[in-house]
């Protein structure tokens, strides 16, 4: 039970910064290795935030909290957007191997900056973890791993409808199937991969906020949460935002279990990308990637 | 005033000339129809048009504005759209938002809702199949699709690039009873065809494009029965 929900719940964490990942390939068709410093990003800001509002205002602790999240969910989309307007953009047409290079360039970039910043020590702050446990029954289960796994979901699914049902959604998706026959029905491609950008970047700050009770905060915070969310969205099928949920609780879970076993606790990380390598031999293209289906 | 009017057009894919200077122009309530051999720099001269491509010289006018500069979403903002070569509907999008995609810049919830009734009527078939995935569409069905696309953004200008491409014969003829439909309607047509015979009985004036250059220019019917026309591309 405990280990379904923090399986879960590590899913949940994984699946949305997998689905930054995951947007941003099917529509601008390039990698964006620096999205993980984004979490990183995310974390400082809602540290340094939620230590100002708890030390000097008079504001209860959760208001702080709220207020502190939702001015960082704002500057990392900006972050986002900048980043793609001032580095990827110049390069769209350009090889994918000089974006992937600069996309590794923001990334030591974004933690170079965090560590003038805010240096290299470790730091931690207590906010979801602050709510403690719950009892069901004879197990106790962290209020926060529950949040994140209703918040995670809640997330998606607004997510999905969001690009299923809406003109922009739409708009994504003609953009993430053929540019050209997209820009034809006079979508702006630049004014998508925008969006596409701050969506990704505002997902990732809930990740960053779900993931503060397990971690320390430090410049690289983002790499290893960002390595296995890129893991997972591959895993889901690079481009479907499905793949991405279902990559992303698939690692999560897989990881959880392994860790609460003493045999496997030290392989974690390994079997993980073992899971990786062998669902890549027996489908490229990912559990729920497509194939593109060309009929003339 | 010229509704379309091309000058002195020159389109480079990197060395290659695809377009070397080429001046044509479409008059309001005109079927124009651009012929050629494969390779001659037809859907170059269509993407090149609607700002998919960005020339090296010459000057595109439409509607008395420069939009030799313009990007696409704008160029299409003021009536203009086209069914792509090889057609390319959203294959994994339902045929539903297929068409909504093609009213994208349209806001008025009511003005869309009205020509997707239009669309339906015409193509009861697009209603039956409403729902369904675009890519699982018959090719026949995929095209009446594609046209339905492009008139979803209500064009002044409606430009087809080889709208016949892979159909049987009875549905090419069915093809160009629904331009010649639309024309009467008041959308003036750009028509890209290899199918030299058909494109020119029904265009009121024709031009023919050779590796990048205008060769030939006329009537539908003087270019339909000019010796060296019929022995080029109407097979003898
Ligand atoms: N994306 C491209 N890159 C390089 N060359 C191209 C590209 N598209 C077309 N060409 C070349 O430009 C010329 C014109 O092509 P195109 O406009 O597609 O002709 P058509 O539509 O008349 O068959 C051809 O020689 C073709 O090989
Ligand atoms: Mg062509």
């Amino acid at each position: 039970m405990v280990i379904a929900i923090d399986g879960l719940s590590l899913g949940a964490i994984y699946a949305l910064i997998a689905l930054g990942y995951t947007m941003v390939y099917g529509i601008a068709k390039m990698l964006n290795f620096a999205h993980g410093d984004v979490i990183m990003v995310g974390a400082y800001m809602i540290y340094t935030l939620c230590t100002l509002t708890w030390t000097t205002g008079s504001l209860p602790i959760w208001a702080g909290a709220l207020i502190a999240f939702v001015v960082s969910i704002v500057v990392c989309t900006l972050l986002g957007m900048v980043n793609e307007k001032v580095a990827y953009k110049p390069l769209r047409g350009a090889s994918p191997l000089a974006a992937l290079i600069t996309a590794i360039g923001v990334s030591y970039l974004l933690q170079g900056i965090a560590q003038l910043i805010w240096g290299a020590e470790q730091r931690s702050i207590s906010i979801l973890d602050r709510l403690g446990t719950v009892r069901v029954g004879t197990v106790a289960i962290r209020w926060s791993s529950i949040i994140t796994v209703v918040c995670g979901a809640i997330l998606m699914i607004g997510l999905t409808l969001f690009v299923k049902k809406t003109r922009t959604g739409r708009a994504m998706l003609a953009v993430s199937e053929d540019k050209g026959a997209a820009q034809m029905m006079g979508i702006n491609v630049n004014k998508i991969v925008s969006v596409t950008f701050a969506i990704g970047s505002g997902l990732a700050t809930f990740a960053a906020l779900f993931y503060l009770p397990t971690t320390a905060i430090s410049p690289t915070l983002g790499s290893m949460p960002g390595i296995k969310a890129f893991a997972a969205a591959v895993i889901g099928g690079i481009g479907s935002i499905p793949g991405a949920v279902v990559g992303g609780i698939l690692l999560g879970v897989v990881e959880v279990v392994c860790n609460s076993f003493e045999a496997t606790a030290s392989y974690t990380t390994a079997i993980e990308f073992a899971l990786l390598i062998i669902i890549l031999l027996v489908r490229p293209i990912g559990l729920l990637g497509k194939k593109r289906r060309v009929k003339v | 005033m010229a509704l379309l009017e091309v000058k002195d057009l020159q389109v480079n894919y990197g060395v290659i000339r695809a377009l070397n200077g080429i001046s044509f122009e479409v008059n309001e309530g005109e079927i124009v129809t651009l012929i050629g051999a494969n390779g001659a720099g037809k859907t170059t001269t269509m993407q090149t048009i609607i700002g998919l491509i960005p020339p090296k010289a010459g000057s595109i006018h439409y509607d008395g504005k420069d939009i030799t500069k313009l990007p696409s979403h704008k160029i299409v903002n003021m009536g203009m759209s086209q069914v792509p070569e090889g057609r390319r509907i959203f294959q994994e999008l339902s045929v539903y938002d297929n068409l909504m995609l093609g009213a994208y810049l349209e806001k008025d919830m009511s003005k869309i809702k009205a020509r997707i009734e239009n669309v339906f009527e015409q193509f009861p078939i697009l209603k039956e199949r409403r729902s369904q995935i675009a890519g699982t569409l018959s090719g026949g069905e995929q095209q009446m699709l594609a046209m339905s696309r492009a008139l979803m953004a209500n064009p002044k200008l409606l430009m087809l690039d080889e709208p016949s491409m892979g159909l049987s014969p009875l549905l090419v003829s069915q093809v160009f009873e629904i331009i010649k439909d639309m024309n009467a309607k008041g959308i003036t047509i750009l028509l890209v065809e290899q199918n030299a015979e058909k494109a020119l009985g029904i265009a009121d004036r024709a031009y023919v494009l050779t590796n990048g250059v205008i060769t030939h220019q006329g009537t539908g019917a003087e270019l339909a029965g000019s010796e060296e026309i019929k022995k080029a591309y109407l097979g003898g």
